[in-house]
């Protein structure tokens, strides 16, 4: 598949990567080339990187809405940014053994977790409801003295659901406890200003938002105790030691710029685009729903579970007719297990693993999005025609009944 | 996304034998509830020959689960049902050319429903003992009820007893940590503690119980076997000292100086090593000079 050629491809899977834009590419291709100093170096060679490195940071911090530069230390990608943040607030507070985090974060979080339990430590996994909703109360039950850090994604990848993060940032510092957000999805599709806010930590990651794989941010603010991941260098004021990515660093200052410039048409039209696809989808196709909290959601994301067919017979035919998207279902992600995320909702099983997510970025259109509105139906017509619990025009009648296999 | 041969990918997209046979007279019904794919087979057997006549299937399930159930229906029609009865997971799964690892289970899946077809065929109730697990090696699709079972019937402790009994753990070795945690588990329940330092049983043999002269004796031997390569090339070796596991010796001739001196060490040291049945290194003489120097 030629994936890279946009008239052939419908690319809807931007919550799992984007395209790095074309004017990011120019900016940072110097990089590679003339401006190859090491910004740590005296030189004239390392001063030019070194001053765009420091322009690169000013284009971060505005986006994030940081009170200073020096609280943006750059990664290599969100992963190494998550668990930065969470063993550092474990090293520099050996006598708090807790942690606060939800049964839907990114596996950047959870599997951290689940090995720090291994290790002694109590992980306290906060449940949602049916829309993939938190429980506030019972967030604020658990803070306490014993609480390192809560970790706490801003916007779910899956079904794009929005947690309300400032909130409960401010919770957690009334409660003297250190918040972090994984805010992957949540950067550059959403306003942020985190100096008007409690968040002492947040992650980012550069090819989330139209720059390149390989590149991270941890936001974190100053004063907050904080203890390197990695130790060696000097770089990133010694909290990052490492040779700095450079142009990979000056690409995320200018997707920043772009997502600042574009924020209103994320809102807007993105948003117009997401809607209207799902309304399509939803009219012409019967059995089928929203995943997630659809009034409290990223602009970009749709997730919708299609009942009684498979997620990834979906992604294969509609990766053969050139539009791409991604499933929660247990076959897609290499795991026997369907997603945690629509596990945590309580969607049924015959839905879940019918659950296709579309997620869209400015460089989308109008056009494509009718396509993919006429190629839908057809595909899900198709595969209910091979399920045993679907005949003729719908369902069999008490499909869980008339359909009921011995499992092993 | 998966690595999938054209012959599933065209099975996938051209599915055989979909949807139900009328008047089929056997139905098996199968579902794995580790992935949650489920499948309905439906035959018509003719009762005086027990010859599948037609077969059809509905598929609840991932591209190779619906290539799978396609594959099995081409193969068993036209088969007497004693006959059917014997196509394995693995027959299925090369009539698709190959499934990846993480898809062995569709294949599974086919072959239950067949049973369960001819049970509903023969009027008998059709019992499952097949149990699957997380999959733990990617290598050789090997889960974790196996690896459980296996450990716990031969009283396993080492991964590298694991990898002797079921293969886990044989191939890109990534699964390593998995598997010491199933070992830990494991040990634990017995009260006992999972030693990773612990040397395989089957390998656990002593040590070659030679006294310093008939081990040296016995390097020297070993050396003489592997000279008359070494003379092809006009070059030769000596041996200088034995130091424990530390063998130094001096290339001479024309392997002295040779750019392949390193490869050639690691063949004497290969070919030492297995000779005497314990690890040792091979290290140029001049190596011995060095680490002198630097005690002195």
């Amino acid at each position: 598949m030629s994936g890279t050629d946009k008239i052939e491809g419908i690319y809807l899977d931007n919550n799992a990567t984007t395209m790095v834009a074309p004017e990011v590419v120019e900016e940072m291709l110097p990089y590679f080339t003339e401006q190859f100093g090491n910004p740590s170096s005296l030189h004239q060679f390392g001063d030019k990187v070194g001053r765009a490195l420091k322009k690169a940071r000013k284009q971060v911090q505005t986006l994030l809405g940081a009170q200073h530069d020096s609280e943006i230390i750059f990664t290599s990608c969100g992963t190494e940014s998550d668990s930065t943040a969470i063993l550092s607030a474990l090293k520099a507070q050996p006598d708090r053994k807790e942690i606060i985090t939800t049964v839907v974060e990114h596996p950047a979080v959870l599997t951290l977790c689940e090995h720090l339990e291994k290790e002694g430590y109590k992980v306290h996994y906060l449940e949602v409801d049916s829309k993939g909703r938190l429980d506030i109360q019972a967030y604020y039950k658990l803070l306490s003295d014993n609480v390192a850090i809560v970790s706490v994604m801003w916007a779910n990848n899956e079904s794009g659901t929005l947690f309300p993060v400032e909130e409960m940032a401010e919770l957690a510092r009334q409660a003297g406890v250190l918040f972090h957000t994984d805010a992957v999805q949540a950067v550059g599709k959403l306003p942020i200003n985190l100096k008007e806010t409690c968040i002492d930590m947040l992650s980012l990651s550069g090819h989330k938002l139209h720059a390149p794989k390989g590149i991270g941010v941890l936001y974190l603010r100053r004063g907050v105790r904080f203890r390197p991941l990695l130790r060696g260098g000097h770089q990133e004021r010694g909290r990052r030691a490492g040779t700095e990515n450079a142009a990979s660093i000056v690409a995320l200052g200018k997707a920043c710029e772009m997502a600042m410039q574009a924020m209103e048409y994320e809102k807007s039209s993105v948003k117009a685009m997401r809607d209207h696809l799902e309304q399509g989808i939803l009219e012409k196709v019967s059995h089928c729903f929203v995943t997630g909290d659809p009034n409290n959601r990223l602009p970009n994301t749709c997730n919708i579970a299609f009942e009684y067919i498979e997620g990834e017979a979906i992604l294969l035919l509609l990766n053969k007719m050139g539009i791409a998207a991604s499933s929660g279902s247990a076959c897609t992600s290499g795991s026997l297990e369907p997603s945690h995320v629509m596990r945590a909702m309580d969607i049924p099983f015959t839905a879940a693993h019918g659950s296709v997510r579309l997620s869209l970025s400015r460089y989308n259109t109008m056009d494509e999005i009718e396509r993919v509105i006429e190629a839908v139906p057809p595909i899900v017509a198709q595969l209910r025609q091979l399920s045993p619990y679907w005949s003729g025009d719908g369902p069999v009648e008490e499909p869980e009944k008339a359909f009921a296999p011995s499992y092993a | 996304m998966w690595d999938y041969s054209e012959k599933v990918q065209e099975h996938f997209f051209s599915p055989r034998n979909a949807g139900a046979v009328d008047d089929a007279n056997a139905v098996g019904d199968v579902g794995s509830l580790s992935c949650g794919d489920a499948l309905r087979l439906t035959l018509k057997v003719d009762p005086d020959s027990e010859v599948i006549l037609d077969a059809g299937f509905q598929t609840f399930g991932c591209g190779s689960a619906i290539a799978s159930s396609s594959a099995l229906t081409e193969i068993i029609k036209g088969m007497k049902i004693d006959d059917a009865l014997s196509v394995s997971n693995q027959d299925i799964a090369d009539y698709l050319d190959g499934l990846p690892p993480e898809k062995m289970h569709c294949s599974v899946m086919g072959r239950e429903a067949l049973q369960a077809a001819v049970a509903n065929y023969r009027g008998e109730e059709w019992k499952d003992d097949h149990e699957e697990g997380a999959l733990i090696c990617k290598c050789f699709a090997i889960d974790e009820v196996m690896i459980e079972e296996t450990v716990r019937a031969n009283g396993l402790r080492t991964v590298e007893e694991v990898t002797n009994y079921t293969k886990a753990g044989g191939g890109c070795s990534a699964c390593h940590e998995g598997i010491e945690e199933i070992l830990t588990r494991i040990l634990a329940e017995k009260g006992e503690t999972f030693d990773p330092n612990a040397v395989a049983g089957e390998i656990k043999k002593p040590k070659s119980g030679l006294t310093n002269l008939q081990r040296m004796k016995r390097i020297e031997e070993l050396l003489d076997e592997i000279r008359p390569n070494l003379q092809r090339d006009h070059g030769d070796v000596e041996l200088v000292e034995v130091d424990g596991k530390y063998i130094y010796v001096n290339m001479i001739g024309a392997c002295a100086g040779c750019q392949m001196a390193a490869t050639t060490l690691g063949g004497i040291q290969q070919h030492l090593a297995e000779g005497l049945g314990e690890f040792i290194q091979v290290l140029p003489a001049e190596e011995l000079a060095r680490r002198a120097a630097m005690e002195a």
